[in-house]
């Protein structure tokens, strides 16, 4: 990428600062009170189901959705100021690219919009075709590229200005994983460069692989914030958690798993123990009813389990 | 499983009032539009106007002209209409009445020379002895001069027996020989009659009621009258009517496309690249403002090719009216992306546009003139007209191909076209404010 910097408001502020947000659409609250901040170089992920809240809080930070309390700045400036549009970059979770375009024409028509001309849009273009692998590919029009090609360049148009602070709403949904490590490896190299990142998705391994802080959102709440290891920390402590499938009846079993505090779902037996020992006396209890054990393993618990943990659904239900 | 399959279709038509619109309320709009322009039952038949310039003053002339605003299908002007404040209204001369034809404002003019009322009546056997009557005429309004000049026999007829008939016996004693004393006495008394007939007409008032007063219009066939017909508008042009319909149909597709290429707002705004595009450095009324910037060179463009193919193929007479056409295009073309601007920020789906559009064009374009000539229609509808983009447009593009009017007369024209580009893009900012902030 080049060197050319954005206009800069305010350095020391925080890329974003979101203080007790809250958007209604009607009676719902779409987001509740959220307070969020993201830290410069961070990449923090937005972790939550569908409907939770995230693209809202996303649309108020882009400055698109007014709040209805709270506020949100962008490096020290207003959500939707000026100053705030210059330094942000927006990849929406819908391609919004236009599809009779070639890739360098899309590239153009956005880098315009963002005030870039000359040699230094003619620069930025030849750099986002190589930062999404479009190269070969930039005057194909976007209607005849794969769809993991057009999430690519959905995402090079969000960054066509050089922002400092880049939302990526949902950036994989529809991909192959071929292309989905594609866009890893792109996001992981504009982290290399400094940029800060928010980034939501309700799938787990990206949270985990590129964020290195977490936000759990659920019913326009955040409930949990923090590091992969602290949320978990905080959630289940030192405990692991045990999961195992039982020969026998199932609704016995669900019965017996109960009793034990744990959870039944799908045939699947969950347990949390603090220390490996346990498992024996488990499995003991098992036997003694009745239950012969297939298949058992022990695991620390990942976001998955502190999302189950904090609001008792699964992710993606 | 036919009848799901109907039940389902009929549900899917009653939640979409696009379609319904489209399917019963532009037949019946069409339906009525059509029978008020074709039907004679109407109330407001429309009447050609038609200037009469009296230069003979003799009372031959004076009955003919108030048998002409007896007539319930003409409405006779003899002065322009008094500006404010102003007490007196001379009377149009042939110059003025020819000025007031070429510049549509009247389709016909009639003008009664001086001497005319001497020898009033052709009765076709030599050239008429005096001047012969004269009627101006513009061409784009082929019907007017056809209704006048028939009426015109059968006023002769009805409103100056009395100078008809003294009028035959000057042929008669011309051509066979004087009358015996007492043939001319007998003359002489039926001539009284007649004198009172005509008389009593004469102080009849303007009616509307032709038809009750043309008892005698079957003896007397057309033609006794002379009358000098002269096109002052169109008579040199190629191919007349073309410029019309280049101007008409133009003006109505014009509108489909602006509406059409304003339409990607609304694609725009449904896979989310508008919200992208809002969240750059472009505001809401740029973006508008270049859309409309955008459909304006469209529009303009198209009628440019439609002009131009007018030109290639019909001979329309292009090139020696380029700055009025540049004039009228360039406005045209604002007043038609402007209201494309507006359906679009109104609408919520493309097919809500498609049918709303479909539906306000086609309405808009037959009362307007872009389907049949206004001057067709009866008053109402003409004034309706008004309403319209459409009739702003032809009026303006018929002053430059037709009148081959100067630019500087296409102001009421060009003010209207941009006033209402300028409030209509005005309307669609406003509207468009549901799009900037959710």
């Amino acid at each position: 990428m080049s060197t050319a910097v954005s206009a800069a408001p305010a350095v020391s502020a925080q890329p974003i600062q979101v203080e007790k947000f809250v958007k209604r659409f009607g009676a719902t609250a779409a987001v509740n009170g959220v307070s969020l901040a993201l830290h410069a170089g961070d990449c923090l992920g937005l972790l939550g189901p569908n409907g939770a809240g995230k693209t809202t809080l996303i649309r108020g930070i882009v400055g698109r959705v007014l709040p209805d309390g709270g506020s949100i700045r962008i490096f020290g400036a207003e959500a939707g100021s000026r100053t705030a549009r210059q330094v942000l970059g927006w990849v929406p979770q819908e391609l919004a690219i236009y599809p009779r375009l070639t890739c360098s024409e899309n590239l153009f028509a956005f880098g315009k919009y963002q005030g870039i001309s000359g040699k230094e849009l003619e620069d930025q273009i030849a750099w986002c075709l190589g930062w999404a692998s479009l190269t070969d590919r930039g005057n194909e029009p976007a209607r005849n590229l794969s769809g993991g090609m057009k999430r690519r360049l959905n995402m090079a148009a969000g960054i066509i200005h050089r922002p400092r602070l880049v939302l990526m709403d949902e950036p994989t949904v529809g991909v192959d994983p071929q292309s989905r490590n594609r866009i890893f490896e792109m996001i992981e190299a504009l982290r290399a460069q400094g940029t800060s990142i928010l980034y939501t998705t309700h799938y787990m391994e990206e949270a985990e692989r590129l964020c290195n802080r977490i936000a759990i959102i659920d019913h326009g709440s955040i409930i949990a914030e923090g590091t992969h290891e602290e949320l978990v920390r905080n959630a289940f402590g030192s405990s692991s958690q045990v999961v195992a499938r039982f020969a026998g009846t199932e609704s016995a079993i669900a019965e017996w798993v109960e009793i034990r505090g744990g959870r039944f779902a799908e045939g699947v037996a969950q347990f949390t123990v603090q220390h490996p020992s346990e498992i024996a006396a488990l499995l003991d209890d098992a036997g003694a009813r009745g239950f012969q054990p297939e298949d058992v393993s022990l695991r620390r618990p990942n976001l998955e389990s502190v999302f189950l943990h904090l609001t008792g659904r699964e992710l993606r239900e | 499983m036919i009848f799901a399959i109907v039940r389902t279709a009929l549900t899917g038509l009653r939640r979409d009032r696009a379609s319904l619109a489209l399917n019963f309320v532009l037949p019946i709009a069409f339906f009525t539009i059509f029978a008020m322009v074709f039907s004679g039952q109407h109330d407001t038949i429309p009447r050609v106007h038609l200037i009469v310039v009296d230069q003979d003053h003799s009372a031959a002339s004076r009955d003919l002209v108030r048998g002409l605003q007896r007539e319930g299908s003409l409405q006779v002007t003899t002065h322009p209409e008094a500006k404010q404040h102003a007490s007196i209204r001379p009377d149009y001369t042939a110059s003025s009445a020819e000025a007031a034809v070429k510049s549509g404002d009247f389709p016909v003019a009639l003008i009664i020379p001086a001497g005319w009322g001497a020898h009033p009546v052709d009765f076709g056997a030599n050239e008429q002895q005096g001047p012969k009557l004269r009627l101006l005429s513009d061409q784009s309004d082929p019907i007017a001069p056809q209704i006048v000049n028939g009426l015109l026999q059968k006023a002769a007829m009805t409103a100056m027996p009395a100078s008809m008939a003294n009028e035959g016996m000057k042929y008669t004693e011309e051509y066979l020989g004087t009358f015996t004393p007492e043939q001319r006495k007998r003359w002489d008394e039926n001539m009284r009659y007649l004198e009172q007939v005509q008389q009593e007409r004469a102080n009849e008032p303007d009616a509307n009621s032709s038809s009750a007063k043309s008892t005698s219009s079957s003896v007397f066939s057309g033609g006794i009258v002379a009358v000098d017909t002269h096109s002052v508008v169109g008579e040199h042009k190629n191919k007349n009517l073309i410029s019309f319909y280049a101007a008409a149909i133009g003006v109505m597709f014009l509108l489909f496309t602006a509406s059409g290429a304003a339409g990607s707002l609304l694609d725009e705004a449904d896979s989310g690249t508008l919200d992208r595009v809002l969240s750059s450095r472009v505001t809401m009324s740029a973006l508008l403002g270049g859309k409309l910037a955008f459909n304006t060179l469209l529009a303009f463009a198209q009628l440019v090719v439609m002009f131009l193919w007018g030109w290639a193929v019909f001979h329309l007479d292009f090139f020696t009216h380029i700055p009025g056409f540049l004039v009228m295009g360039l406005c045209t073309a604002f007043a038609v992306a402007a209201f494309g601007i507006l359906l679009a920020s109104m609408c919520h789906t493309r097919g809500q546009l498609g049918a709303v559009s479909t539906l306000l064009i086609l309405i808009m374009s037959s009362v307007g003139g872009s389907m049949f000539p206004r001057y067709l229609m009866p008053q109402a509808m003409q004034k309706a007209g008004l309403f319209t983009i459409n009739a702003w447009a032809i009026d303006g593009f018929t002053k430059v191909f037709w009148r081959d009017l100067p630019v500087i007369s296409l102001w009421p024209q060009v003010g209207v076209l941009l006033g209402v580009g300028v409030a209509l893009f005005i309307l669609a900012r406003r509207i468009a404010r549901r799009w900037e902030f959710a």
